[in-house]
This record gives structure tokens, sequence and C-alpha cells, in this order.
């Protein structure tokens, strides 16, 4: 623990009195009289309702678009497309260096997903705006889509990204992020079984109670004042400020009370368009999305497959393990690049394995971009590596703990990935667990430590 | 679009608005009365973030017509507490940690309150019952019921007391 130690040695009392206290949430009070102001409990003179036209297709061109009907609607106050904005293409993670730029604010000649933000309208009421969105025609010419990761990777699929080329985030020249350590086609040939597994997951939607929306104000100064639920103000005060060509001092984020968020509300696109929108207009701005909204096009956890061969020995060593992992990002990057460097990071799991191949793919379908879920790119990973951990205990006949114990990474044990263990608890967890369940251990798997190196 | 008149009672004061003939309550309540505690998570009457209180009985405010509370009481978040002091439900919910975003709170409070209110000695049961029409994303529900059990003990302490 020393090294916690150090690194929050300026954060916090090290007197180890918070532990095992109650203490009060600071925001309870606010909570259980309704006091706490969420962003759409501020109320402006004169504010427009945003709503989006949106694609009903997976993947089409747009030959034509004709907003003139939904102009002539009395209470339509602007109509917003691709071409009023000032820098249109943009990616959320840019700002870490995520390459390229893949996604536009508002389509351009070209649907990749369903629901994708075409036209905005900006409306005196929300009836009025929705109107409006019925009356603009866009004429579409569906193309094939794709909605499998693997599919998407075969040649001749259909090309969902043309700011990428192909249907895969380039990693430093490669088409995937890989992990290799050791040898592992020597692993395999060596051990005493080889088995190979398929795990998948669906997209995950958190579906938080309160729906994903900000309210733009313009300032007297000229700035505009954006009360976001985001959980990302920073994220979003710096693509905003790239997207609308604006000095970042102009933008002033206001947020941090968010009604559920679990990842689902860090992309970066609500509040682009309610500030062009605000701008244009001088206007204050809200744009909230639906319930179906939602629902339909915010971003989910990404859908992954994982497909794991391991070489095992009798006396339960693993000594190769080799994973094939697709993160399936959508139609855009969003958190997707990171995401799916995460996952490779994480293979093989908290276990020494001298000879390691991951390669991580994130793949581009015609899907709903996915983004940033609790632990995304870990979770589904962890839940692959560990019923792969129990089939493995099955096939060798060992007891499920006392196998991964066995195979428990220890302090000085150098990862996949290059790192040297250090601050390891993997073993005293699962002693603790076993003992808390009531689930017997051997003497051996008792004594054993992260501090001492393994079987 | 003429405005109708609406006459009824919010926490126990009268109020008179006129609202279009297809306002919500939920937004009559929150825009025109600034009682913004009652919060709208999916304006399709499945989450119970919007639930109030007409007549003491639960209702969705967001798929209520307003013109409907006409000569009704209507009870909301911000009426629970009493002269600034908050109602057994309320100190529950924020001792027990039953809150984290807060944004489906009012709406398990009051649906909480029309269940004591008309049971004081509730079992597990009867409070699952009573809160399944209102949505949480973040507790897992536990420390909710377990806040209502607690207040529902309170207050019968209380009476007998």
């Amino acid at each position: 623990m020393e090294h916690v130690r150090e690194f929050f040695a300026a954060e916090r009392g090290d007197d180890g009195k918070a532990v095992g206290t109650s203490l009060a949430r600071s925001d309870a009070l606010g909570h259980v009289t309704g006091q706490t102001q969420f962003y759409a409990d501020r109320q402006f003179p004169g504010m427009l309702h945003l709503k989006m036209v949106r694609s009903p297709h997976h993947h089409a061109r747009i030959r034509s678009l004709d907003t003139s009907e939904a102009e002539k609607l009395p209470g339509v106050v602007r109509v917003i497309t691709h071409k009023d904005v000032p820098a249109n293409v943009y990616t959320i993670l840019r700002l870490i260096q995520v390459e390229p730029n893949d996604e536009p604010v508002l389509a351009e000649d070209k649907v990749r997903f369903k629901g994708e933000q075409v036209v905005a309208i900006l409306a005196e009421s929300e009836a009025v705006a929705r109107e409006a969105v019925a009356r603009v025609k866009v004429d579409y010419e569906e193309l094939p889509a794709v909605f499998d990761v693997e599919e998407a990777l075969k040649p001749g699929a259909p090309l969902v990204n043309e700011y990428h080329g192909h249907n895969w985030f380039t990693y430093e020249g490669h088409h995937c992020r890989r992990v290799r350590h050791g040898d592992v086609e020597k692993g395999f040939a060596e051990a005493d079984h080889v088995i190979e597994e398929r795990y998948e997951s669906s997209p995950i939607e958190h579906a938080p109670v309160e729906t994903t929306g900000c309210i733009v104000v313009p300032e007297a100064n000229g700035r505009l004042t954006c009360y976001s639920n985001t959980q990302a103000l920073f994220f979003t005060l710096d693509n905003a400020g790239l997207i609308l060509n604006v000095p970042f001092q102009k933008l002033r984020l206001i947020g941090g009370t968010v009604g559920g968020g679990f990842g689902g509300k860090v992309d970066v696109i609500t509040e682009p368009v309610a500030m062009l929108g605000a701008m244009l207009t001088g206007r204050p701005v809200k744009y909230a999305y639906s319930r179906e909204e939602e629902m339909q096009v915010s971003s989910p956890r990404a859908a992954e497959r994982l497909y794991i061969k391991d070489g095992v020995m009798n006396d339960g060593r693993i000594v190769a393990r080799k994973v094939r992992l697709y993160v399936d990002a959508g139609a855009y990057s969003r958190h997707s690049p990171y995401g799916t460097t995460k996952a490779s990071a994480h293979m093989p799991g908290p276990y020494t394995i001298p000879n390691v191949s991951v390669d991580a793919h994130c793949v581009y379908t015609n899907r709903t971009p996915s983004s940033a879920m609790r632990g995304f790119g870990v979770t589904i990973g962890d839940f692959a590596l560990e019923v792969q951990m129990d089939k493995l205990a099955r096939l060798v006949g060992m007891d499920p703990i006392a196998f991964r114990i066995r195979n428990a990474y220890r302090d000085g044990d150098m990862k996949a990935h290059g790192e040297l263990t250090k601050g390891a608890a993997l073993v005293e967890t699962m002693q603790a667990a076993a003992q808390i369940a009531g689930w017997p251990i051997s003497a051996e798997d008792a004594a054993a430590s992260s501090t001492r190196a393994g079987g | 679009m003429a405005k109708l008149p609406l006459i009824f009672t919010v926490n126990g004061a009268e109020q008179a608005e006129f609202v279009d003939g297809d306002a919500l309550l939920v937004d009559v309540l929150r825009d025109k009365l600034g009682m913004t505690g009652t919060r709208v998570g999916c304006g399709q009457g499945t989450c119970g973030a919007c639930t109030v209180l007409i007549d003491g009985a639960p209702a969705l405010s967001c798929l209520t017509l307003a013109v409907r509370a006409n000569g009704k009481d209507v009870t909301t978040v911000e009426g629970l507490a009493m002269g600034g002091t908050l109602h057994a439900l309320q100190t529950a919910f924020a001792e027990g940690f039953a809150t984290q975003c807060g944004f489906c709170t009012s709406g398990m409070l009051v649906a909480a309150k029309a269940l004591l209110d008309r049971d004081p000695d509730p079992d597990r049961d009867a409070v699952v019952d009573a809160i399944s029409g209102n949505i949480c994303r973040c507790t897992g529900y536990e420390p909710i019921i377990n806040a209502i059990l607690a207040a529902a003990a309170d207050l019968r302490g209380a009476r007998s007391a």
C-alpha cells in the first residue's frame, strides 16, 4: 500500500479515520427537499427549443435536403444545417491526440447510423419544433449497412466511415492494438491442454432517469453560458470551442449536477449545436433528449466479442493465452479507440502468464456509436476471462479459487504489457472472499501471498 | 389556443392560473409555479420521477392534463416538509443513503408518502409495491425500501409517544 500513500499523500489526512464511518452526503438535503437544481430547472425568458431531424436509416447517402416547408412554419426561428457549423467534423478525444476527426456535428453527405443528427430546428415551443422536424424533406439513397464486427472487417464490407478509409481504427500503423509477451505458439505447443472459447456481449444503454441535455444562454458580455448535465465539462468546453471556432474563454460551462450518468454523459453532442443556436439567434436555447432519443441515439456500452485461447498444464499453470478482441465502436470513434486500448492492456487479466498475445480491434459498424460506461473496455473482458478461468479449472480438475491463486499475479511479476506488478492484492482478496463465503481452501492457499512467488 | 382557468391547491396554498387546454400538470408546476422539485424523466408515464399526489393519491403529472387538477389538492415534494421540519421520509432518505443522483428522489418520496398515509405499518412487499412505478438507476432500491420502512417505524413511534 506504500505507493497508494505516496500518490495520495497531498490529498488526504492519513489518520485512517474515514473508513468505517458513515459521512452524510453533501447533496442529500437538496435531493430530499426537491431543491437540488438540475440543468432543466432553470428558466430564461425567450428560451427556444431545439429539436433534431434524425436519420431514419442505418446507412444512406444524402442526395438533397429541403428545409423550406419547416422554415415557413410560424414559430420556427432558425434552421441549422452542417453548413452553419464553423468546424463541423470532430472527434471528442482529439484533445488527447486521437486521430482522425471522424464525426460531423450535423450530417453532411452521409448518415452512418439510425438516429444521426441531420438538421436542427429552433422554435418558440417544443410542439412547433417537433412539427417543423416532420416538415424537413431529406432525400436519402440507402446504402448497404454492416452490423457485425467481424463482417465489417471482411474484404468487400460496406465502408462505414470514410475518414478512416476502412472499418477499423489504426493504432500506430497497425489495424489493431497489439500486446506481445513471450512466444504464445511455443506455449501452446508445450501445454497439456489447449482450449479456445468465444464470448460476446450486446450494447448496454445506461438509461439515466434524467435524459441528456443542456441550456445555453447568450450573455451581454458576449460569452455563452451553458448549463449542462455533462459528466465531462472540460471535454465539452474544449470541443465546443474548436467546433464553433471561438476562444475557450468565451464559453462558460456550468454543471456538476447529473441525474444519472454512468458514463453515458461524457460525449459532446448536445452542447455545440445548442451553443451555435444561441450564437445565431441571440436567444437562450434548450436541447434536451426525449426518452426515445436517450434510448436510440445516446452512446451505449460497446458490444464486444472475444476469442480466448489458452494453454494450461495439468498442475494448473496457464502457460499461454491468446486473445482476439473486437470492440463495436458503432459509426464513430467517440471513446472507443481509448476503450479498446484499455481492453488490450487489461489482458490477460490479473494472472501471470509467460506467453501472451492480444489483438484488440476497434471496429466501425452502422450501429449507434458506443462510448463510456462504468469500466468500459474492462468489464466485458473480465466477464469472459473469469468464465474462462472456471472452464480451465474444471478442465484440469482444480478448485476454481485454488486455480486462480495458482495463477494470480504477484508483486514483481512482469505483466504482458511490460509493467512490473506492484501493490497486487488478488491473493489476499480471494482468501478473504473464500472466508466470508465459507468456501474451503487448502492450508497452502491460505498461506499464499501477493508478495511471494506463486505456484 | 384559448386559455382555461385552473384553480387548485398546491401544498396547502391556493393557486390560480390560466393554462392551455393541452398543458400538462408537471409543466404548470415547474414552469408557472416554479416548483421544479417534480422532475421529468420520460414524459411517457414509465419512470415515476414526476409523481405528485392529487387528493392524496399518487398521479403521474407528466400524463395529467393540468385542467384535470382544477379544484383538487395537489402535493409535491416541496410540500413534504412542515415549517422547516423535514418529513420522516426525507430524514430517513437522507440518513439512509437512499439518494444518489437525486433525480428519482422526489417521485419516490411522494409515492412513499401516499403509502404511509394509507398504511402506517406496511411490510416490505407493500413498500416494494408502492414504489414499483418509480425507477431508480443508482441505488439498487434496497436503501430506498429500508428508508421507507425506517420512516414508517419512526412515524409510528412519534404517534405512540
